[in-house]
């Protein structure tokens, strides 16, 4: 009876690691990674997943074997048994969940510093688990730099989401650099040659950064493909990293509450391919040069939604201060 | 029936009154029972409001457009409906609601410490209710229940800001007030041979939910007055315009407001330690790690809150230090979760309303836990912080924990409470409508937010529009679902079977006297008969016939 009972509870339990792995690999909750951080995301959030569908099965499996087993019959006024603790099972699901969170603090940190890219980690200086994560990525980006490889086919070669050392720091003089200007209730890209839209473009496979400011209120920035967000806030300058790799059209939202029309700020983010992207650059200079006021020339008049007019106007008065207040 | 009041031991019990009177619940009473029902009463009548609130807010996001009312007033209507559901429905129902009624009748006193703190506290919360609906005449605040600047120091609603401010600041009184008063009660009103580790859990989640408020509320009264000179006088205090920081608000916000969530929720920890072992009539499991880890969700409670600001443009380090703390939340909780389904284990379980919302409230509570352990993770966060992931954590979190614990604590206590017995039949309705209500509305929240739906917008992208009608559909279900509650809770008041002293055979001491209790708790002092858990086969005969004689000495014979 008793060694029964025992091959049960193995089974069981291995059915519950078998079904949360399972569903930690076949979720499907996340839409498609565009960027190279969010391929790391991913591996995170499906162990996380797998873990806490683990805890949850048992529960809830206890619970409802509960409500049939121990139910109460009809004429049984007894009591069940006077069972006020047992210490080692106690031990057991205090140390347990313990070792487990600060695991996943753990890989969530390793994740985070691989997610933060360059990230300024000085206030870290001295944690150990940090240093090795950055040298690693410093002898990586060391060996690959000379080399002619796109970022995104090392990222893709790297799909199964398992934590790897970082995406690869590009140099310096590789990072493409785009100012984007939040207010209510739209967003400002600002290129090089002054260059102005309302519509994000960048490059696979370039490490791209965003130096953001917010004209009125807060606002954050947010691509669910990319699995980044960062808040937009007035008075200081926040930015955010990425590498795109999946070509496409992704939404850009503003997630921070910033007024009545808060569910209307959103805009497209295209992840062109270099020569698309160089293109395109050169369409908006043309534009940029023939009228610096322009923002979203590159399409007719009527084909812009009420968004993107809205973008336009806003911009000719983006660059004044003190229009703090947008009242609508 | 009469009751013919023979007080048995009338020891200069000379005009001791035996009976509370229906008008006495309108008034200034300075009786811990009655002020107990009057925040229950009340909040309960904010919970229908906010109620209606949120059913717009459903109604509005069943199609993908701003279609339904004017987006900014769409604002003003999630503000009001989280700002109504935190502080005047859950936070007055747990800890005035129960606490109050339930606190000194469970350590065997006749009253708080400060009765007449204890009615002020109550009272402060009429205006500050009355004022927050008073807004609606002009234009409620629209920046969100966060408030944050400098949206609500811009916002159009500029009076209707200032009214929210000032009744935050009137409940946030009120909340120190009551504070005060039960941690001065429990630490030195326990009758005689009651210590520490033999009075009821629930005191023990009243005394960590008591250190809470009196370390964070002040702080975020702080915030609102410096919020309100913002506002008000044009100071600069979070406005980036005249050199202030906005994000300095986040943190002073959020220092109180994390806490408050677990002020929201220890309490109904309390409340489900209490109602499990009679319905499941077996001991509560590990009754010290229940009670230590309500102080250790204290303690660590008070050092997470930057995990509401990992997007907000915090320092490396302080979003590493707040994700670990974070982290360790869940062991403490962890305990808790996995002592009440070991009380459960084994158990002759009654599957009566009591319990089975209990059981509710474990299951429910279990997924918000999960998400919240997946939200602390940093990385995680910062892809759903502000999207419906999060709107679907806390709402498990505070609909299927917070409020299945108060309809637990409701269905259990009501007997004691009014003297009369709930219907059972309406009672079963009720659980199975709020608990599909409930995840329903609720659970595929998580989908759209991990999907890119964030929260608090009127119109959005229109690939979200059938997973929101099923949120839609959901909402309305938990609508109906109050609908069995309010007309079984009213009928049974007035017309419902008498309940018996002990209707469970609880061993709590606040049933060990009379349904409902006389203004004074007990006649004669109330007598320590056994521990509060002490259910279980080999306790039973002993304790069942010094129970009887008990509850046959400290309250009016039949």
């Amino acid at each position: 009876m008793k060694k029964n009972n025992l091959i049960s509870i193995i089974v069981i339990i291995g059915l519950i690691i078998a079904a949360s792995i399972w569903y930690g690999r076949n979720n499907h909750l996340l839409p498609v990674a565009a960027g190279d951080e969010a391929l790391l995301y991913d591996g995170l959030f499906n162990t996380i997943l797998a873990i806490a569908f683990g805890f949850f099965l048992v529960v809830e499996g206890v619970l409802i074997y509960s409500i049939v087993k121990f139910r109460h019959r009809k004429g049984d006024d007894t009591d069940g048994p006077a069972i006020h603790e047992n210490l080692k099972l106690e031990i057991a699901w205090t140390a347990i969940p313990t070792v487990i969170v600060m695991w996943v603090a753990i890989y969530s940190f390793d994740v985070y510093t691989a997610m933060q890219g360059t990230q300024d980690m000085s206030g870290m200086a001295h944690g150990g688990m940090h240093q090795t994560v950055a040298q690693a990525e410093n002898k990586t980006g060391n060996k690959k730099s000379g080399m002619p490889i796109a970022n995104a086919t090392l990222a893709s070669a790297n799909s199964e989401g398992v934590l790897m050392a970082g995406t690869l720091p590009a140099g310096m003089g590789d990072v493409v650099n785009i100012d984007v200007s939040a207010m209510q209730f739209a967003w400002i890209f600002n290129y090089p040659n002054e260059i102005a839209t309302a519509e994000l473009h960048v490059p696979v496979g370039k490490k791209i950064r965003l130096n953001m400011t917010a004209v009125d209120v807060l606002h954050a920035f947010w691509v669910p493909q990319l699995r980044i967000k960062q808040d937009v806030i007035p008075g200081r300058s926040t930015y955010l990293e990425f590498t795109p790799r999946v070509v496409g059209e992704y939404p850009v939202v503003c997630a921070e509450l910033c007024g009545a029309y808060h569910g209307g700020m959103r805009t497209t983010m295209v992840i062109d391919t270099p020569e698309d992207y160089s293109t395109w650059l050169k369409e908006q200079q043309e534009v940029a040069s023939n009228d610096p006021e322009a923002i979203v020339a590159s399409r007719s008049t009527s084909q812009m939604s009420e968004q993107e007019y809205l973008a336009g106007k806003l911009a000719q008065i983006g660059d004044d201060h003190h229009m703090m207040h947008m009242s609508h | 029936m009469t009751q013919i009041l023979t007080p048995t031991q009338s020891s200069g019990a000379i005009a001791e009154p035996q009976k509370t009177l229906w008008w006495e619940f309108f008034t200034f009473s300075v009786d811990h029972k009655i002020i107990g029902i009057q925040y229950l009463v009340t909040s309960f009548i904010f919970y229908l409001i906010g109620g209606v609130l949120a059913s717009i807010v459903r109604a509005e996001l069943a199609t993908p457009d701003s279609d339904l009312i004017d987006p900014a007033f769409y604002n003003s209507v999630f503000t009001m409906h989280g700002t109504i559901m935190i502080f005047l429905w859950i936070v007055p129902a747990v800890t005035g609601g129960f606490g109050n009624y339930l606190v000194p009748l469970m350590i065997g006193a006749r009253d708080m410490a400060f009765p007449r703190l204890n009615a002020i506290a109550f009272w402060l919360t009429i205006p500050a209710g009355l004022l927050l609906m008073s807004s609606f005449f002009f234009g409620p605040a629209s920046s969100g229940w966060t408030a944050y600047p400098p949206l609500s120091i811009l916002t159009n609603e500029h009076l209707g800001q200032a009214v929210w401010i000032l009744s935050i600041l009137l409940v946030g009184t009120s909340s120190i007030l009551a504070g005060v008063n039960f941690l001065v009660t429990i630490w030195s009103m326990r009758m005689p041979g009651m210590d520490l580790f033999s009075m009821p859990l629930f005191c023990w989640a009243m005394m960590a939910t008591s250190v809470l408020v009196i370390l964070a509320t002040p702080v975020l009264a702080g915030a609102m007055v410096l919020l309100g000179f913002d506002l008000l006088i044009g100071t600069n205090f979070f406005n980036p315009t005249g050199g202030g920081d906005p994000v300095v608000y986040q943190h002073l916000f959020w220092f109180y407001s994390h806490p408050a969530v677990y002020v929201m929720v220890l309490p109904v920890f309390g409340i489900i330690s209490e109602v499990l072992p009679p319905h499941s009539r077996k001991p509560i499991f590990g009754y010290k790690a229940i009670a230590y880890s309500s102080m250790m969700i204290c303690a660590l409670g008070l050092f997470v809150w930057a995990h509401h600001m990992f997007t907000s443009g915090t320092p490396d380090w302080l979003r590493i230090f707040f994700m670990v703390a974070t982290l360790l939340v869940a062991v403490p909780t962890g305990i808790k979760v996995f002592s009440w389904v070991a009380t459960l284990w084994g158990g002759k379980l009654r599957l009566e309303s009591p319990l089975l919302f209990a059981m509710g409230f474990i299951s429910t509570f279990l997924i918000g836990g999960l998400s919240g352990v997946m939200l602390g993770s940093a990385p995680i966060d910062i892809h759903v912080h502000d999207t419906y992931f999060v709107v679907a954590h806390f709402h498990y979190v505070l609909f299927g924990g917070s409020v299945f614990g108060i309809y637990a604590g409701l269905y259990h206590w009501f007997p004691k409470m009014t003297g009369r017995m709930l219907n059972e039949f309406w009672g079963k309705v009720h659980f199975v409508l709020t608990f599909i209500g409930m995840h329903l509305t609720f659970g595929p929240m998580h989908i759209l937010g991990l999907q890119g739906m964030p929260r608090r917008v009127a119109q959005y992208d229109p690939q979200f529009a059938p997973i929101n009608v099923i949120c839609t559909i959901g909402a309305f279900i938990l609508a109906i679902s109050t609908i069995p509650f309010i007309i079984n809770a009213v009928y049974s008041w007035f017309k419902g079977d008498l309940a018996p002293a002990n209707p469970w055979n609880a061993l709590t001491m606040e049933w060990t006297t009379s349904s409902p209790p006389i203004p004074h708790n007990w006649i004669g002092n109330p007598v320590l008969i056994s521990g509060p858990y002490d259910y279980g086969e080999e306790y039973k005969e002993t304790i069942k016939e010094a129970l009887k004689e008990a509850i046959a000495t400290s309250h009016p014979a039949t």
